[in-house]
């Protein structure tokens, strides 16, 4: 998914900007847009190609998001996939124990959906990129050669669209869509048949209803006379954590090891019958257990970790100083081929630069590396 | 298990002047994956068990593979699919010259889908008594895999009509079913009463596909893992590259024969390539030697 050219550029911040409001005002979703592609692939042989091309979240797949410590970035990711999925007309299917699931789609942030300002995007970001990159090299001079893993804004102009943080979505859009909530504090208790399923009686109650819109919407087919046939986008927020009555955040081992695991194998098939992409946020840096986390590793289809920077030692690393965190790439989709879309590095960074949100290759990362203890202490 | 000799490796050295032809030959051109094993599709292998092993890449290739092979060769496949779903595996074996639809509709595959039986299960009526779920561990105190045996005993067992060659058992993946709940226990008494009917009773092959690492820290998976790799003829390692993602080179396979599981006094032979996938194949060549070097 991340790979050759990612690169989407959004209003800035002056630099050297680090109050979190800050950040959360100016950062606009790169990831929307990757998000959007999914309509455009009409059948599931173009998965590959649109995949390689950078294309975000294929239909009936699974993309699980491993939260940053404070949850902020996760957060804003999760709510750019809502709030794409109502621009773009899609059923909504929001899910969390943490937050009432109105108050979600009541903080999406506003779509800029005026052609002129998205082709100013564009002029900045060429601006900026050339200058910027030139003296950012003075460390890691051998890579200056490499081929950038950035393409122009311009390519992804005709998918995906770009948000305003500062600005939340008018509810008149957010009314122009279908959209089912589920929050679980609010949820009856659960059927009998659901107690001989072996699994957390939350994680229980949310498949049976996701299971439920899924046949009564028509989302897997089975009504044939729908012609019309939409997208269902399902976002489940901090799946795992102690809200859902799990203790694999807190407990090792936990008591039951495989309600989790069970969830995401039951949810993908699901997904893979019907038209519809889900997104899950967990909070993998409490989950004690490895164990658990490779597993589902293991079920689910792509799986992006990211990691901030705030408040660890590399917020003030002056290598690091372009930088807001990084993004790691666990696993990526291989559906329907022999082949799996394998970018050229999987080693990314997120950062802010003026009015720009670019994931990049972080050469940084690998020239620190490669730097002395001694040169490291004195940030050379 | 003894590390096998590099006996009958098939390592070219580079500073060697004069190459043996028939390898020079086999390295330049690309090796297709059943002359690597011995087997051709007019003669394959009988009451032989091949674990399947991936670590830090998938092996899922492999399956495809394996898949394909067997049913050219005009075999009975009882294909347990774990992990993806029949459209995946169909448009995949298109490309490599296999439909799977027809084999199903002949009864030459029988295919349990296991995102869709556990959907049955959890979601559907209540089922027939005579038919129980072949994945009903997954509801229900027990966490036995004996439904699930049933099903693979039934769907190979050789009737009046068709005339197969030999049954063929495909799992992928068996660290699966350890994420649904079955103890490792119980995994391996399912592979064990498999390997009794099909490999001994029925004179076919059973083909499994796990994952490892060595800083895994699912140790149950690894205990399944190590204890299969006892049990198994032949044993096929995909790794990925130590040294990180190449565009020529996907990873490096090892072919692991265990001679010494037949006769006592005989070690293992291990054979190293790399390879790189394609659209449509795969290729295997001698390590260092992948076409983008020469």
């Amino acid at each position: 998914m991340l790979n050759q050219g990612r690169c989407t550029y959004v209003p800035a911040l002056p630099r050297r900007s680090s109050t979190i409001d800050d950040l959360k005002i100016q950062l606009e979703t790169i990831l929307a847009a990757l998000f959007d592609k999914q309509i455009h692939c009409k059948s599931r042989r173009d998965t590959a190609s649109v995949m390689a091309a950078g294309g975000g979240v294929a239909v009936g797949t699974l993309l699980l998001i491993e939260e940053d410590k404070y949850g902020l970035y996760s957060n804003l990711l999760f709510k750019y996939f809502l709030a794409e999925g109502i621009v773009c007309g899609h059923d909504l299917f929001v899910a969390s124990a943490k937050e009432h699931p109105d108050n979600i789609l009541k903080e999406l942030p506003a779509p800029l959906l005026d052609d002129t300002y998205r082709k100013e995007l564009g002029d900045e970001a060429e601006v900026v990129n050339s200058e910027d990159f030139q003296d950012s090299m003075k460390i890691a001079w051998r890579y200056q050669n490499l081929p950038k893993i950035e393409a122009s804004p311009t390519t992804y102009t005709k998918f995906g669209h770009y948000y305003d943080l500062s600005k939340k979505m008018p509810p008149e859009l957010c009314q122009s869509v279908k959209w089912h909530s589920f929050y679980l504090h609010e949820e009856s208790s659960f059927e009998p048949k659901m107690k001989a399923w072996n699994m957390n009686s939350g994680y229980a109650r949310l498949l049976q209803s996701l299971q439920r819109i899924i046949s009564q919407e028509g989302f897997d087919g089975s009504d044939p006379q729908k012609k019309q046939r939409n997208v269902l986008r399902i976002g489940i927020q901090s799946l795992g954590s102690v809200l859902w009555g799990d203790d694999v955040c807190c407990s090792d081992p936990p008591e039951d090891p495989h309600s989790l695991t069970k969830f995401l194998y039951v949810l993908r098939g699901l997904l893979r019958k019907s038209l519809s992409a889900c997104i899950i946020t967990v909070p993998s840096h409490l989950i004690q257990n490895k164990a658990i986390m490779e597993r589902v590793t293991n079920l689910s289809d792509m799986v992006v970790g990211l990691e901030s920077f705030i408040g660890s030692e590399r917020e003030t690393n002056p290598l690091y100083k372009d930088y807001h965190g990084l993004v790691h790439v666990h696993q990526i989709p291989r559906l329907n081929s022999l082949i799996c879309d394998v970018s050229d590095t999987k080693d990314l960074a997120f950062r802010l630069k003026r009015k720009l949100f670019t994931i990049e290759t972080s050469l940084f990362a690998d020239a620190w590396l490669l730097l002395s203890p001694n040169q490291r202490i004195l940030g050379l | 298990m003894r590390p096998g000799t590099s006996r009958g490796s098939e390592q070219l050295n580079p500073g060697t002047a004069a190459a043996p032809r028939s390898l020079l030959q086999r390295i330049v051109g690309s090796i297709q994956a059943h002359e690597l094993l011995g087997a051709s599709p007019e003669r394959p292998d009988a009451g032989k068990f091949t674990l399947l092993r991936d670590t830090r890449t998938d092996g899922s290739f492999l399956v495809h593979h394996f898949l394909s092979f067997y049913l050219r060769a005009g075999c009975k496949v009882c294909f347990v699919a774990l992990l993806q779903s029949f459209s995946h595996y169909s448009i995949v074996a298109q490309k490599l010259g296999v439909n799977l639809a027809a084999a199903k509709e002949q009864g030459q595959l029988v295919f349990l889908e296991g995102l869709k039986s556990c959907l049955d299960l959890l979601f559907g009526e209540e089922e027939q008594p005579g038919q129980p779920s072949p994945l009903q561990f997954l509801s229900g105190s027990s966490g036995e895999l004996r439904a699930l045996f049933d099903f693979v005993r039934v769907s190979l067992t050789p009737c009046a009509q068709a005339s197969w060659k030999g049954p063929v058992l495909l799992v992928d993946d068996l660290s699966v079913l350890l994420s649904l709940g079955a103890a490792p226990v119980a995994v391996l008494d399912f592979i064990h009463y498999c390997r009794v009917s099909v490999c001994c009773q029925l004179q076919g092959n059973i083909v499994v596909l796990v994952h490892s690492s060595e800083d895994s820290e699912d140790e149950e998976n690894e205990l399944v893992v190590n204890s299969l790799c006892h049990h198994s003829d032949l044993i096929l390692w995909a790794e990925g590259l130590a040294t990180g993602f190449c565009k020529d080179v996907h990873g490096q396979i090892k072919i692991i024969k265990r001679l010494s599981l037949r006769q006592a006094a005989e070690q293992d032979q291990v054979q190293i390539y790399q390879y790189k996938i394609q659209d449509r194949n795969v290729t295997f060549f001698a390590r260092g030697l992948s076409a983008a070097v020469l």
